[in-house]
């Protein structure tokens, strides 16, 4: 007898009740006469579960997951039971695009994948690259490389502020942290010409040196903002609901923290003071006077103090840096790597080859891999390249600290709240371009 | 430079770790190698095949099937101490015959020291390597992105399945230098395959089993979890 | 480039010796107008492109000018889907359902060039421009679009917005996707689309 199959949304027929004594029900089918047949209910399975398990998916398009972010979470009642983190939903093939292009075609790249730190990942790039081609840069790059990264943690931080705050339910703080980023902005720009994706860097130098009046700006940034972090700290420091809202939240103890890989201020709020900069320095970090937070607890309310606190000294960083900046070149003088001038390339010989190698080809490293970490607002990034000689690396690694960071949420949440769940996931802050890649 | 001040040596190194500078003129090759290889090779003898300082960092390369106890022991022992794990990846090189590396790199937070491991894998036999995640937790997703973007099977790891790509992806891994860059199919069958997703129905056959939907889902996906499946999106 | 447009899609243009009345026409222009002036965006954000729409929705560039402060979360209660950022082929059939749930009347804006064309990303896992998904309106250039670029193209949204007539009865017509293929525009026309121009794959001639 051939049956109709209809979906009957409301009519359902009940069967008796199931092991957790909900009505069981089975979905009718309609016979050719019309007249509902009931299918057999099929056995089910025990499940050794307290009470009754929701299953609720958050994503991947939602306005608290920072980006395109699918959270699979198991609740009972309003408790989070297991959370279980499907990322890929970004995923551009960054890697593989890396090995199709010349080391300084790659720094472009480096802006769109974490793109709220964008000048730092250019300098985390080239400093890779360099090792690689075995360059020293020059002390004038050295030093507007450390301005920039600075500037960059800075301007990702408020990033973070703001959206945490929204996430928390303060509306205003972002407005406040999106403010001063146009002034970050506005330096960028001055300098380089773009705001978000500068690719300031170049193996062996900069993109273009500061122009006049630069440094001037730059103090003017650096005497005004620290104002907006004590504004922002008075209103969310001590605030009742703030902190209610996010102490004992997250908690991860230190050998945790160490054993899932975590890095930059996850890692520091739980107690291990690990920072790249202190610990495997770079650019002559171990000769600026800055301090780095180390939190006690591991919470989110640590990971907020933390991360209040590093922007206060990146602007102590960026001061020292301002008065320490030499004259000089800012490109290495290596024919090899950097351009020639204009006037020498169309009348020298050598010039000329030099720049046609380079503008066609590329330049080409010796054989060897590096991998150099540098300390990003999100933790250890690294760049692991392996050259075999020609102008395209072989592999283009990007280690990427908040996709490691990442993992740890479905630790993180275990025993909390639905809403915890939106702040833990902001305090850990994500850039899901750097994750997926 | 500035007036003299007192630098704060933050981190969780020991008073005798080495004080950390920026590296200058690093060379190509004969740095100071990491006294881990000395120590490794003092340990496990003809398990290390070689050493090589390459731009500053010591290379160890490993057989395969001694890895895991290496990195155990250098995870253990009390005068290495490699207790974080930066990253686990792979490398393919344009040379068909060449193997694929697998590459670890730890650090030791309390001596200050960084380290890379190699293992190489042929490409005759099936790509499989164990999996270090009951030593790191960490290695999770870092192994799971190396399978699903080199189709490395990382023996002993809780839950391998492809993380950056969705399950059902049929083209291939990724990485792989034979894998093209555009993909192998057409753009249109790319996106045909690719909305023919249902997103509602990506979910795990775990997290499917303890839903409400239970019930909703066909007759033989039900059998197929009462068999105790575990694998899915 | 762009898309070839379906013959049933032709836009009716606004002809002041045609017979409309003078209802009709005031009422198109208080629809219009209305519409135009609080379009409720839907910030379908992944990359880049959505922190620089964040940053045109702060106060320096403020998007509450154009009555879009209120963004919508929600598919169904937004009138404007902005697709800022790139889009891999996993995302490809959450945009499609998100396009779906929303109610007529619906606009989008490809915001960026990764949503326009695919961008950089001409490779295995990015979707060549969001067009080959679904409908798109308004293209904004740019890797970043500046705040001023986005602005410029939703003021040229509401342009079009204000082309509308309600005789038309094409424009509000839902374009239904090929039931098996799931694809709305026919598959050699995307392979057209997202072929590679110029050296996207390998930027030199001499070497890999």
């Amino acid at each position: 007898m051939a049956t109709q199959k209809r979906t009957v949304e409301v009519a359902l027929s009940t069967t008796g009740v199931d092991a957790q004594g909900r009505p069981q029900r089975v979905p009718l089918v309609t016979a050719d006469d019309g007249s509902p047949i009931a299918v057999e209910a099929p056995p089910m399975v025990e499940p050794d579960l307290a009470g009754e398990h929701m299953l609720i998916n958050i994503g991947p398009q939602h306005p608290a997951t920072h980006g395109v972010l699918r959270l699979v979470l198991e609740l009972d009642g309003e408790t989070v039971v297991r959370c279980i983190p499907h990322i890929g939903y970004l995923h551009c093939g960054f890697e593989k695009l890396g090995e199709y292009r010349q080391y300084n075609q790659i720094l472009p790249l480096t802006d769109r994948e974490d793109y709220l730190n964008a000048m730092g990942n250019n300098v985390g790039c080239a400093m890779s690259a360099e090792r690689l081609f075995g360059i020293e840069i020059t002390e004038r790059c050295k030093v507007l490389r450390v301005i920039a990264c600075e500037l960059s943690r800075i301007a990702s931080h408020l990033v973070w502020l703001g959206t945490t705050c929204i996430d928390i339910g303060a509306f205003t703080p972002f407005l406040w942290a999106f403010q001063q980023r146009e002034y970050i902005y506005n330096l960028i720009e001055k300098w380089v010409g773009a705001r978000l994706t500068p690719t300031i860097t170049r193996v062996g130098g900069l993109a273009a040196d500061i122009p006049d009046g630069w440094m001037t700006d730059l103090h003017k940034f650096t005497t005004d903002f620290p104002g907006t972090v004590d504004e922002i700290d008075k209103m969310l420091t001590k605030n009742g609901i703030w902190v209610g809202r996010t102490i004992g939240l997250g908690v991860m103890t230190p050998e945790e923290a160490t054993n899932w890989g975590l890095s930059g201020p996850m890692l520091r709020a739980s107690g291990v003071a690990y920072d790249v900069r202190k610990d495997f320095p770079y650019y002559d970090y171990e000769t600026y006077d800055f301090d780095v937070p180390v939190g006690t607890n591991g919470d989110v309310y640590d990971r907020y103090l933390v991360r209040m606190e590093e922007m206060r000294q990146s602007v102590r960083i960026v001061e020292q840096a301002a008065k320490r900046l030499p004259d000089g070149p800012i490109n290495v003088d290596d024919p090899r790597v950097i351009l020639p001038n204009k006037s020498k390339a169309t009348s020298e010989m050598e010039s000329m080859i030099h720049h046609f190698k380079l503008v066609m080809e590329g330049p080409r490293p010796p054989l060897g891999e590096a991998y150099v970490a540098m300390e990003s607002p999100k933790g250890e990034k690294g760049y692991y390249m392996v050259s075999d000689g020609t102008s395209k690396p072989v592999r283009w690694r990007i280690r990427p600290p908040s996709f490691v960071n990442l993992a740890a949420i479905s630790k993180m949440v275990e025993g909390h709240l639905l809403s915890d769940v939106i702040a833990i996931n902001a305090s850990i802050d994500i850039v899901m371009g750097e994750i997926d890649r | 430079m500035s007036d003299a001040f007192e630098i704060q040596y933050a981190g969780s190194a020991l008073a005798n770790a080495p004080t950390p500078v920026t590296p200058r003129n690093v060379r190509n090759r004969g740095g100071e190698p990491n006294p881990s290889a000395a120590a490794l090779r003092q340990q496990f003898g003809d398990a290390i095949e070689r050493v090589e300082v390459v731009w500053g960092v010591t290379n160890v390369y490993v057989r395969p099937e001694r890895a895991l106890d290496i990195v155990r022991w250098l995870h253990d022992d009390s005068s290495q101490r490699y207790d974080y794990l930066s990253d686990v990846t792979a490398v393919e090189y344009r040379d068909i015959e060449a193997p694929i590396e697998v590459v670890w790199h730890l650090r030791s937070l309390p001596f200050r020291r960084e380290l890379r491991l190699k293992a190489q894998l042929s490409k005759n036999k099936p790509l499989e390597i164990a999996s270090v995640w009951s030593i790191y937790k960490g290695a999770d997703w870092l192994e799971r992105e190396c399978f699903d973007m080199f189709g490395i099977r990382f023996i002993g790891h809780p839950d391998l399945r492809r993380i950056l790509m969705w399950e059902q992806y049929r083209e291939g891994y990724p990485l792989r230098k034979d894998f093209p860059l555009r993909g192998r199919f057409s753009r249109a069958e790319q996106l045909r395959q690719a909305l023919a997703a249902n997103p509602e129905a990506r979910y795990s056959m775990e997290e499917l089993s303890i839903a409400d939907a239970f019930e909703d889902l066909p007759t033989e996906m039900r059998k197929r979890l009462q068999g105790g499946e575990r694998t899915g999106e | 480039m762009g898309l070839t447009p379906r013959p049933e899609h032709r836009v009716v243009e606004y002809n002041p010796t045609s017979q409309e009345g003078w209802v009709a026409t005031r009422l198109d222009f208080l629809v219009n107008w209305g519409r135009a002036n609080s379009l409720w965006p839907m910030p379908f954000g992944t990359a880049c492109c959505a922190i620089e729409f964040m940053a045109t929705a702060a106060s320096r560039f403020d998007l509450a000018r154009f009555g879009m402060e209120r963004m919508s979360f929600s598919p169904r209660q937004a009138d404007v889907l902005i697709c800022a950022g790139r889009v891999p082929f996993k995302l490809a059939p959450v945009i499609r359902r998100i396009w779906q749930q929303m109610p007529q009347p619906k606009w989008a804006i490809a915001m960026g060039a990764c949503a326009s064309s695919g961008n950089i990303f001409d490779n295995y896992a990015v979707v060549q421009g969001i067009d080959t998904i679904i409908p798109v309106d308004v293209y904004v250039p740019g890797c970043p679009p500046r705040p001023e670029g986005l602005m410029y193209g939703i003021m040229l949204l509401q342009e079009k917005v204000k082309r509308e007539r309600m005789n038309d009865k094409t424009i509000r017509a839902e374009m239904e996707p090929d039931p098996k293929s799931k694809l709305y525009i026919p598959a050699p026309v995307i392979d057209e689309l997202s072929e590679p121009f110029g050296n996207s794959v390998h930027q030199t001639r001499s070497g890999l």
